[in-house]
């Protein structure tokens, strides 16, 4: 059948994007609650993985302040080398199964979590490093489309230097950097998606 | 070689702030997205699929031990990105509601039947040409608090990742003629008509089966234009 079926002619433009609506539970994050088989967890963490394991966790909150107990949070990071592993980078990453993919749905009390490792520096598009980071996609129930944004670790001092957090107003760089918790591998970052703490996110 | 993903490509996306829509209202960020460049973190992406996806996932009609109730359809088309081009290898997720209109989640408790034999989820992976295929069951039209006699036109949720972390799209497909339309403000949320209609399938009677399904044809079209060699890599 895959045979015959071809594509029509070339697109005037792309899908537009639709919210994920409160019921992907069943298909996107199943974990522990329905049959249906997991494709991701929040964890990126493998066997052959290497570098420093931390934890990320934090509440989303809309605009009034109550939790958003319907969001689905999706995040995409390099290895501790700062190597993606995208079939496009062909260098070889010393942690073979390691992908830097994980997605959470928040739960009834607006929590979210990710076992993850911290990443290693990337480069910007002149070759400066980056601070290690994670991008973080926020999708959910009243999100047409989801939103991005960064998550920064409070322990770096290249923070200071980043190219993307400077193009952020200083008093709102906050929202973007998880706080490390004294004595414990655990970054806490909240999400909000409105109002006067908001996190900041990015037009790509 | 990657890809360069023009920010003009998301004139077709609805805005956030939707008030038709009231869950947009508190959900929409007040402050204006901050514009950045697309660095290694934006241009690479996941390309999942064949770890995760088992046989079958595809066939959303035979994941139990009978036939779920309701129509059968064939759901097919291409990922592609804005040029044309089949985008391979791509996770595509699905989930919807029953024939009853009905989803399988504990906050679904609308007055509609649940089927033992239809659960709503499937995943596949695009093929070399970006091809995909499911086999599932027409989704009811369902009621929700929204507004006076606010019903979702029948619509099956579509996950897509493509080359890139910024090609990463949900929709939702929706089928053709549905006299819904013109009442759904998430529908309607996509200001420009034929962006609005890219997300409408086309019936397809070619690869319509006798006897066992109808066919409509769905095809997902991803930013992605001007290829270029990837620089400081």
């Amino acid at each position: 059948m895959q045979d015959s079926v071809k594509p029509s002619g070339k697109p005037n433009g792309i899908t537009p994007s639709q919210t994920v609506g409160p019921f992907f539970k069943y298909g996107l994050t199943p974990t522990g609650d329905y049959a249906w088989n997991d494709a991701f967890t929040n964890s990126t963490l493998t066997p052959d993985v290497t570098g420093d394991r931390v934890r990320i966790e934090g509440r989303a909150f809309d605009g009034d302040g109550v939790v958003v107990p319907d969001a689905m949070l999706e995040i995409w990071q390099a290895d501790a080398q700062g190597r993606y592993a995208d079939p496009q980078d062909k260098r070889a990453l010393p942690n073979a199964s390691f992908r830097g993919f994980a997605r959470c749905g928040t739960d009834k009390d607006g929590h979210y979590s990710f076992d993850t490792i911290k990443p290693g520096a990337v480069p910007d598009p002149d070759g400066k490093p980056q601070a290690p980071h994670i991008v973080l996609a926020v999708f959910a129930r009243g999100m047409l489309r989801h939103l991005y944004t960064r998550i920064y670790f409070s322990d770096e001092a290249g923070n200071a230097a980043d190219p993307v957090l400077g193009l952020v107003p200083a008093d709102r760089r906050v929202t973007l950097i998880a706080v490390r918790e004294a004595g414990k591998p655990v970054y806490r970052l909240d999400l909000r998606l409105q109002g006067d703490n908001e996190t900041v996110f990015f037009d790509v | 070689m990657t890809f360069i993903y023009p920010v003009d490509s998301n004139k077709a996306h609805p805005l956030p702030l939707s008030p038709e829509y009231k869950s947009s209202i508190k959900r929409a960020p007040s402050k204006p997205l901050i514009p950045m460049r697309h660095t290694l973190s934006e241009l690479t992406g996941p390309v999942y699929g064949h770890e995760t996806v088992r046989d079958g996932d595809n066939d959303l009609t035979t994941q139990h031990k009978g036939e779920p109730l309701g129509e059968r359809i064939i759901v097919h088309g291409h990922v592609r990105d804005e040029d044309g081009r089949g985008v391979p290898n791509s996770l595509v997720e699905i989930w919807q509601a029953n024939a009853c209109g009905r989803y399988v989640h504990v906050r679904d408790q609308h007055p509609a039947p649940l089927d033992p034999n239809f659960t709503g989820a499937g995943r596949t992976q695009s093929d070399a040409s970006g091809y995909y295929r499911f086999v599932t069951i027409k989704p009811g039209a369902y009621p929700w608090g929204n507004h006076h006699n606010a019903w979702r036109p029948a619509h099956i949720h579509l996950s897509v990742f493509g080359h890139s972390f910024v090609t990463r799209l949900v929709t939702q497909m929706y089928f053709p003629g549905d006299p819904l339309f013109p009442f759904d403000p998430i529908f309607n949320s996509v200001p420009d008509e034929k962006a609005r209609m890219r997300m409408v399938s086309s019936f397809d009677l070619e690869n319509t089966k006798p006897e066992w399904a109808l066919c409509y044809r769905f095809d997902i079209v991803l930013r992605g234009k001007n290829a270029t060699p990837m620089e400081n890599h």
